[in-house]
């Protein structure tokens, strides 16, 4: 199961990769791949790895072994494992965490604009001399953000401080600021943790846009069943640092196998718990 | 009975508020009375304690007392009232037309002002005050904007003062060739620059306390440099002939001598320019990244921000101003010395920045303003009159007071506040110092 299935055009394969803290192994030599354009979705126990291989994915830590290659378009290769997770960012993979990380005393049009900013080259000499291009690129990058306030629906809202947002808007404000880098590939690390019934399915159809709108390839860990099997195309199952089962949701939902790790425990289990 | 309402009292917020004030007002006492010296040890206590004067300050201390408690009581109507004037101030100064306007009059203020005072002031306009607003817009961008702690930042104006010496050729070393202090700014900015480079690249990885160690570490050894290596900077005496500034068009001749009002007039000018490019600054992208930087550096990485380079582009940019700062004072007083490059000078500095209010460029420049001047002012005083070695006794009890009141500053930056009233609410940290630092989340 754990072997990398061969894909026409995969956006991001990841080949074995191990993680260990000390003695504790995070990540026991994990393999999978996404396809250009789908929504695939991480699921797996508390402790699995799942946020492990997310931090893998984003250069936040630094795998043993392994390789991790993410291919931004279909011609071009670019390796992740020891690129700074500014650099990850920069070649087209942006994340969301799973306890929501905003600037929280900016406002959220300020967040947004970080994101998106972050693609431009004004440096301080431009800044404080006001030259063309700084001109030209803080107009690019309003417009920019006002689009994508609008996107997640929290138009209205630019104006207001981050942490003083609803819990549900927050997360969006989150998607918002992390679109602003212009993904090809979006890590959302639990965005239903924590949100109500009808944040949840503002949520799932929020993640459905993105990835038909603005076609970037969405990589999901979620805890709420009914959100991976509606809006997956495919799931990854992991446990102990293990691929035990990978495939459509409705193949994955009957895996033994899973199952007995996973599903079984579903209804008992504390979204938003995982360390 | 008695014993009940006694131990309640003494339970009492009240009863705590009123014990601090008659200590306050003790140490007050103490501190302001005679000092001890070595045959009478204890003359400062026994000679200021059982002195008539001790209960002028236990009446004051009472009075605080009740002034306090009254504050505490009515602190919601304050609040409600204060708002009142925060919103109106910030309806004010959200206002363009209000915003320039009072900018033309302050710039005018300031250019006629001086002419009227005498030329002690005058002087304690650019010396004191001139020279010090610059470094503190300077040091804001670092520890205000990017949130670094930099207890070395007086280095980059001893680097800023001797390269204005090397250049003009008052240094034992001499150029290739002697240039004008206006040539000169280029250079010391640009060796300023790359001293906070050097600087910046291995130890802006570090977290919070270790920069401010590495930083204090590097005010030392630039001090220690420029005192042992007579054979370059003139040791510890100093250099004098660091010559003024001067224009030299072809026909048209100047000099910036010994007076103060034209030093004034030319030191304005560049803080004006420097205030208008950090305003931009503020407001930029750059700007955007350091307050993401201060907020989260992680969340702030994942979203593109490259946090070393911004960091040692904050740091730079504070280390040029500082060089400037010190270029300027060397070619004014025409001379430098290492005694004048101390690590106490950095925290003046960061004093300054912290009183006036710490990511506000108004703020740095009244903390700057208002502490310089103040001292000035009150040494002579009659009643208020202080010794010139107590001074950081005093700076040191106002910024406690300062951080226990108005942690903010008085100037506070609108972003600022925000994020105290935040960690007041428990959400995010207010440590500027360090930022966040938590890797992005355990393993999973």
């Amino acid at each position: 199961m754990s072997a990398p299935t061969t894909v026409a055009d995969a956006i991001v394969s990841v080949e074995d990769v191990h993680l260990r803290f000390g003695g504790v192994v995070s990540l026991a030599g994990v393999s999978l791949t996404q396809e250009r354009g789908e929504i695939l979705s991480v699921i797996g126990p508390n402790g699995a790895g799942k946020t492990s291989l997310f931090n893998c994915l984003t250069g936040v830590y630094h795998p043993q072994m392994g390789k991790i290659i993410f291919r931004p378009s279909p011609d071009d290769e670019v390796s992740i494992i020891g690129r700074k997770p500014h650099r990850v960012n920069q070649v087209g993979i942006a994340r969301t965490f799973q306890t929501s990380r905003l600037f929280n005393a900016l406002t959220a049009f300020e967040n947004v604009k970080i994101g998106v900013e972050s693609r431009q080259h004004t440096g301080p000499i431009g800044a404080m001399l006001h030259l063309p291009r700084t001109v030209r690129e803080e107009k690019d990058s309003d417009a920019r953000t006002v689009e994508l306030l609008d996107f997640v629906g929290l138009r209205r809202r630019g104006d207001e401080i981050a942490s003083g947002l609803p819990y549900g808007d927050q997360r969006r404000l989150e998607i918002a600021r992390a679109l602003g880098t212009g993904p090809k590939l979006l890590l959302l690390d639990e965005p239903a943790a924590g949100t109500n019934p009808s944040e949840k399915l503002a949520l799932e159809q929020l993640i459905r846009r993105v990835n038909r709108e603005l076609g970037v390839s969405v990589l999901l860990i979620e805890h709420d069943m009914r959100l991976v099997m509606s809006v997956a195309d495919r799931v990854t199952v992991l446990n102990f640092g293990r691929v035990i089962a990978s495939g459509t949701p409705g193949e994955v939902q009957r895996d033994p196998a899973v199952v007995e790790a996973y599903l079984g425990r579903v209804d008992t289990e504390e979204p938003g718990g995982e360390g | 009975m008695s014993r009940i309402s006694l131990s309640s009292f003494r339970r009492s917020q009240n009863a705590r508020r009123l014990a601090a004030w008659i200590i306050g007002a003790l140490v007050l006492a103490v501190m302001t009375g005679p000092s001890g010296t070595t045959t009478t040890p204890t003359a400062g206590f026994t000679g200021s304690l059982l002195h008539p004067r001790v209960l002028g300050y236990l009446a004051f201390g009472v009075v605080m007392w009740a002034l306090s408690t009254a504050r505490v009581r009515s602190r919601d109507r304050v609040h409600s009232a204060t708002r009142g004037v925060q919103e109106l101030r910030e309806k004010l100064l959200g206002d363009n037309r209000v915003r320039y306007g009072a900018y033309l009059i302050l710039l005018v203020a300031a250019i006629l002002v001086p002419t009227a005072l005498n030329s002690f002031w005058q002087e304690v306009l650019v010396d004191q005050i001139g020279v010090f607003v610059l470094l503190a817009v300077g040091l804001n961008v670092v520890v205000g904007y990017a949130g670094l702690l930099d207890l070395g930042y007086i280095a980059f104006y001893a680097i800023g003062a001797y390269s204005a010496a090397y250049w003009t050729g008052a240094l034992p070393v001499h150029p290739i060739l002697h240039l004008n202090p206006f040539y000169v700014i280029p250079l010391a900015i640009l060796a300023a620059v790359a001293a906070g480079v050097i600087l910046g690249v291995p130890t802006l990885r570090l977290r919070g306390d270790y920069l401010a160690i590495v930083t204090l570490g590097f005010g030392e050894i630039i001090s220690i440099v420029a005192t042992n290596l007579s054979s370059v900077t003139g040791g510890a005496q100093g250099i004098i002939g660091i010559p003024h500034f001067s224009v030299h068009l072809s026909s048209f001749h100047y000099q910036w001598g010994l007076s103060n009002l034209p030093y004034y007039y030319l030191l304005l000018g560049f803080v004006v320019i420097v205030l208008v490019a950090f305003r931009s600054l503020e407001n930029s992208r750059v700007g955007r990244a350091l307050a993401a930087i201060r907020e989260d550096e992680v969340a702030a990485e994942a979203s593109g921000v490259g946090v070393l380079k911004y960091k040692v582009m904050a740091f730079a940019i504070g280390a040029s101003t500082s060089g400037f700062a010190g270029l300027l004072f060397a070619s004014k007083i025409s001379f430098v010395a290492p005694g004048d490059f101390t690590v106490q000078l950095s925290i003046l500095i960061l004093v300054l920045v912290t009183f006036g209010g710490m990511g506000s460029l108004p703020g740095a420049v009244l903390g700057a303003a208002v502490l310089q001047w103040a001292p000035e002012y009150l040494r002579n005083h009659p009643i208020l009159g202080f010794q010139q070695q107590d001074l950081y006794i005093y700076l040191g009890a106002l910024l406690v007071v300062m951080m226990i009141f108005r942690p903010s500053g008085i100037w506070p930056s609108r972003r600022r506040r925000r994020e105290l009233a935040l960690a007041e609410e428990g959400v995010g940290t207010a440590d500027a110092m360090s930022g966040s630092s938590d890797p992005a989340a355990g393993p999973g």
